[in-house]
């Protein structure tokens, strides 16, 4: 039993409008969907998850929980629950006191609460903890026990503000994969904000990349990789990003992944003949620094081989390279927006 | 959607839900001010403006009735020679006293951070001069230069250095020194305590840092310590500064002004011709001499702050 | 390809001398921080040593000049100690100087947190001037208001009663205290009450059950402050208290044990050391938990 959020054209200006943190953003969220926003610091993507909350009041536009205007009213009354980056555990309460902190303003009898607590301890797995006082506890038990804080209320929405930043890279794998679990098991609706892209991309059902307080593009994590709206999005998702090359006012993009030898391109392709500099192995796969030419101006690219790929590449020589053509976006290069297709010197392979 | 569990209690409905005062922010932030803003203005700013009308008028404690004089009152004072020797005063004791209270301070608060045997009993004794009310250390500092039984003198004596007993609260320049140490004593402590906050807030990370960028003890304490302590040492010079311009227990207690008017401070000098003398207009003047030179001295110094902080 | 960058590798020899040379600079470093906390609680607590010296000697014995004033020449004696319970009020000033105190620090806490939270947290576009308002206030001192503020008493009907300076006190009290608490309350992290409020309190609830209990550390800095100026304070209660038994110690120790040229030198001496050492022992307390508070990351956050 969840609800959707939805917020539609969403202005936020700090400084007396100095600031644009949130520029005419408008979006739904569906009922028990996870919804990532993700961008780089200081996109907005914070300031519209503290608007949804309440913490913020938008400067025009409205923000809807479960289908009512909710502008103007306090967080308390949102019925929401939000997860800040730094788990914002009170320090002076034991774990448990944390937990029922939020059922103490709904007026509950005093046992049905701590029932309630501790039924939300058991769900997270900390209820050995339930004495101890935050700063006694690991990262991955804050987490934890700010979720299991966030659960108790029974909140229309998660909200989650880059909950794994402060784990270490180890802890960060398998905390995700909780996150997602527990959502799952609840089906709360959620919206989570990270500048992680391997989270958002692991996370979300679907994903709202932010920048400069705009919306850049909104879409499940497969569309958003393979069919970037526009070059922002192109090199802000993707590891290493997706390739750009000028040719005729037009940028030619494709995945590094997509840059292989001749022979394992399959169907049309473009050819191009690639001079490596320099190879990385990451886990298994290569990838290949150099400069490709022939597919518009020469220009510094980045090829990841799959280790299924054995080719010899050697560093200093130039190798026949080639993209599929069903792999090949374009952007006008001045708005950097997606743009019709143009014709590239393309063979069968 | 996946399943849900079927413990997860009801949710209320949003309607109904309304704002209530202790949610806005703007009354909030009215009715936690406004007690402290009423309470100011009344006992402050309207004695302050009270201070400045007395000024221009002929009231004494005897006759509270208000005449306006015009500057009469400043011609008086400033025709008074006690008066100038008591701006001068107050400059020196201030000078002196800020730059002992700010390098001692900060030597003591260096002490009381380090880890060493016995530091609690050493961190009480150093409280005590700050803590205990002035005119009750000012009496006990009146019998330790006791113009007979001062034990410095006897100290002194025996050891050759004087013949003659120093009477340090009898003449003017040793007077003067006398109040300037006793001072100083007694703000350190303050000083050291506010510094030692400011050192203890350095993240460990920069010190270690620049032990192991090879920087010596000096080296550190020049180019670390206090360039990232300096907004909280010019905040306790500040406060000691103010502290130290306007006050007057130590004057009061230690000579009385004398010998000869020869220590008066302004604040002294207001006390002892606003409510001694019962001249409230003459008083008024001499205390109002403060406020410029005060209202300058903070500006230059929140400047200073504000510089350091913005870097 | 660049040159190996040449870094003179230090012999055993050489290794072994500079070792021999910071062990020394440790023992002496050590040493001489021994040395300064040693002194400078001499020099702090000195003049106490004295006082309690004083304060058990016979007439016969303190004034001999002759005599070596560091010893007990005579045997020591507790007589003007108790001189100062029989024959002065100095317990009366002593309970004035304790409950104006504390009624004064709690008039500060109470104007002053609300203040220092209004200015700090709740974003006005006034909340900036205010608080350089405030400070200013400061720059008033007591020593320009005297004047005035003596006027003021004798209209609201307590002069020469303790209760002026409560009345007064707080003038002294809350613009520092309040500045202070604006300090400390920026370095609290806003998360904690923004959850609260998420989690279902209003902005008022938030501060009550998570803001002041994080507060503590500036609560005592607050508390070891605000009483401190109020027991040193002298102006004021030299200025609207004559009455003996209205007195506080500063003003009534002072005058009741000298009596025109006659001081009470010992009895002088043991009511500073009845009132300095449980005020220090009290407050060093209270700082040994506010230091700890700091290095704990409370304020730090």
């Amino acid at each position: 039993m969840s609800v959707t959020v939805e917020v539609s054209n969403l202005v936020k200006q700090f400084d007396g409008g100095h600031v644009r943190a949130i520029d005419d953003v408008s979006l739904a969220i569906e009922e028990g969907e996870y919804l990532v926003l993700l961008g780089p610091s200081g996109c907005g993507k914070t300031t519209l998850l503290r608007t949804i909350a309440g913490l913020e009041q938008p400067t025009s536009g409205d923000v809807l929980i479960a289908g009512s205007v909710v502008n103007g009213l306090p967080p308390r009354v949102r019925k929401v629950a939000m997860v800040f980056q730094s788990y914002a555990l009170y320090p002076h309460k034991t774990v448990l006191a944390n937990i029922v902190f939020p059922l103490k303003p709904e007026k509950l009898p005093k046992q049905e609460r701590e029932a309630k607590a501790r039924w939300a301890a058991e769900l997270l797995g900390i209820d050995n903890l339930l004495d101890r006082k935050p700063r006694q506890l690991s990262g991955g038990e804050r987490q934890r026990v700010a979720l299991a804080r966030a659960l108790v209320r029974a909140p229309h929405v998660f909200l989650l503000d880059e909950p794994l930043s402060n784990l270490d890279a180890k802890l960060r794998a398998s905390a995700r994969d909780e996150l997602k679990q527990f959502q799952q098991r609840v089906g709360t609706t959620t919206v989570y904000v990270t500048h992680d892209q391997a989270e958002a991309m692991g996370l979300g059902d679907r994903i709202a990349v932010m920048d400069h307080g705009k919306l850049r593009q909104l879409g499940p994590p497969v569309e958003v990789y393979d069919d970037p709206a526009d070059t922002f999005v192109a090199t802000f998702i993707g590891s290493p990003p997706m390739n750009l090359i000028p040719r005729d006012g037009t940028l030619v993009g494709f995945r590094p992944e997509h840059l292989l030898p001749v022979e394992h391109v399959v169907g049309e392709r473009v050819d191009a003949s690639f001079h490596v500099d320099r190879i990385e192995y990451l886990s298994g796969d290569r990838h290949v620094y150099g400069t490709v030419s022939g597919i518009g101006k020469d220009t510094r690219v980045i090829a990841r081989l799959p280790a299924t790929v054995t080719d010899s590449v050697t560093p200093g020589e130039s190798h026949a390279f080639g993209v599929s053509v069903t792999r090949l976006r374009f952007f006008d290069a001045e708005s950097g927006l997606r743009s019709e297709p143009i014709q590239v010197n393309a063979e069968h392979g | 959607m996946a399943e849900t569990l079927t413990e997860t209690p009801p949710r209320q409905k949003l309607d109904g839900a309304r704002q209530r005062l202790s949610d806005r922010d703007g009354f909030l932030a009215w009715i936690f001010l406004v007690p402290t803003v009423v309470y100011i203005v009344v006992l402050v700013a309207i004695p302050f403006f009270l201070a400045i009308a007395f000024a221009f008028s002929d009231v004494t404690s005897g006759n509270p009735s208000y005449d306006w004089v015009g500057l009469e009152n400043f011609y008086r004072v400033f025709d008074d020679a006690v008066f100038w020797q008591a701006l001068r005063n107050t400059f020196v004791f201030t000078v002196i006293s800020m730059l002992l209270i700010v390098v001692l301070g900060k030597v003591l608060a260096m002490v009381l951070v380090a880890d060493f045997k016995g530091k609690w009993i050493v961190r009480f004794l150093v409280l005590l001069p700050w803590t205990t009310p002035v005119a009750l250390s000012s009496v006990t500092w009146l019998w330790l230069l006791h113009s007979i039984y001062s034990p410095i003198d006897w100290v002194l004596r025996n050891v050759g250095l004087i013949e003659e007993n120093s009477y340090f609260l009898g003449r003017p320049a040793l007077a003067m020194g006398s109040i300037i140490a006793v001072h100083v004593w007694r703000l350190v402590p303050l000083a050291a305590v506010i510094m030692m906050v400011g050192i203890l807030s350095i993240p460990d990370d920069i010190t270690e840092a620049s032990r192991i960028d090879g920087a010596g003890f000096w080296r550190r304490m020049f180019e670390v310590t206090i360039p990232l302590t300096f907004p909280l040492i010019a905040v306790a010079a500040l406060f000691g500064a103010i502290f130290t311009f306007t006050d007057m227990a130590v004057v009061y207690v230690l000579t009385g002004g004398g010998p000869t008017n020869s220590t008066h401070v302004l604040a002294s000098w207001s006390f002892v011709r606003g409510i001694g003398g019962g001249d409230i207009g003459q008083g008024a003047v001499i205390a109002l001499f403060l406020f410029p030179l005060l209202l300058a001295a903070a500006i230059l110094i929140l400047r200073a702050v504000r510089k350091m902080e913005t870097i | 390809m660049a040159a190996p960058v040449a870094t003179d590798a230090p012999s055993a020899a050489e290794t072994a001398r500079l070792r021999r040379r910071y062990a020394m600079r440790g023992v002496l470093s050590r040493v001489s921080l021994y040395l300064v906390a040693i002194l400078a609680a001499l020099l702090c607590a000195g003049p106490f040593v004295w006082s309690t010296l004083t304060a058990t000697k016979l007439n016969a014995d303190l004034y001999n000049p002759q005599h070596n004033p560091f010893l007990y020449n005579k045997p020591p004696t507790a007589d003007h100690v108790m001189f100062l319970f029989t024959d002065t009020a100095f317990a009366t000033f002593a309970w004035n100087t304790l409950w104006v105190g504390l009624l004064v620090v709690l008039i500060t806490l109470v104007l002053g947190v609300p203040a220092a939270y209004s200015i700090a947290r709740l974003n006005r576009p006034w909340s900036t001037p205010m608080g350089i308002g405030i400070f200013f206030v400061y720059l008033v001192p007591p020593s320009l208001l005297f004047l005035s503020l003596s006027r003021v008493v004798v209209w609201s009907g307590l002069q020469d009663s303790t209760w002026s300076l409560v009345l007064i006190y707080p003038t002294i009290t809350v613009p520092v205290s309040t500045w202070l608490l604006i300090g400390f309350l920026k370095a609290l992290p806003r998360d904690i009450e923004e959850q609260a409020m998420v989690d279902g309190y209003s902005r008022l609830g938030a501060v009550l059950r998570t803001v002041l209990p994080l507060l503590f550390p500036g609560v005592v800095a607050v508390v070891v402050f605000a009483f401190t100026l109020t027991a040193s304070e002298f102006i004021y209660a030299l200025t609207f208290i004559s009455p003996t038994s209205e007195k506080v110690v500063s003003t009534g120790v002072p005058t009741e044990l000298i009596r025109g040229d006659v001081f009470f030198w010992q009895s002088l001496q043991a009511a500073n050391i009845l009132i300095a050492v449980p005020i220090a022992f009290v407050f060093n307390l209270f700082l040994a938990r506010f230091i700890s508070g700091f290095t704990m990351g409370a304020v730090k956050g």
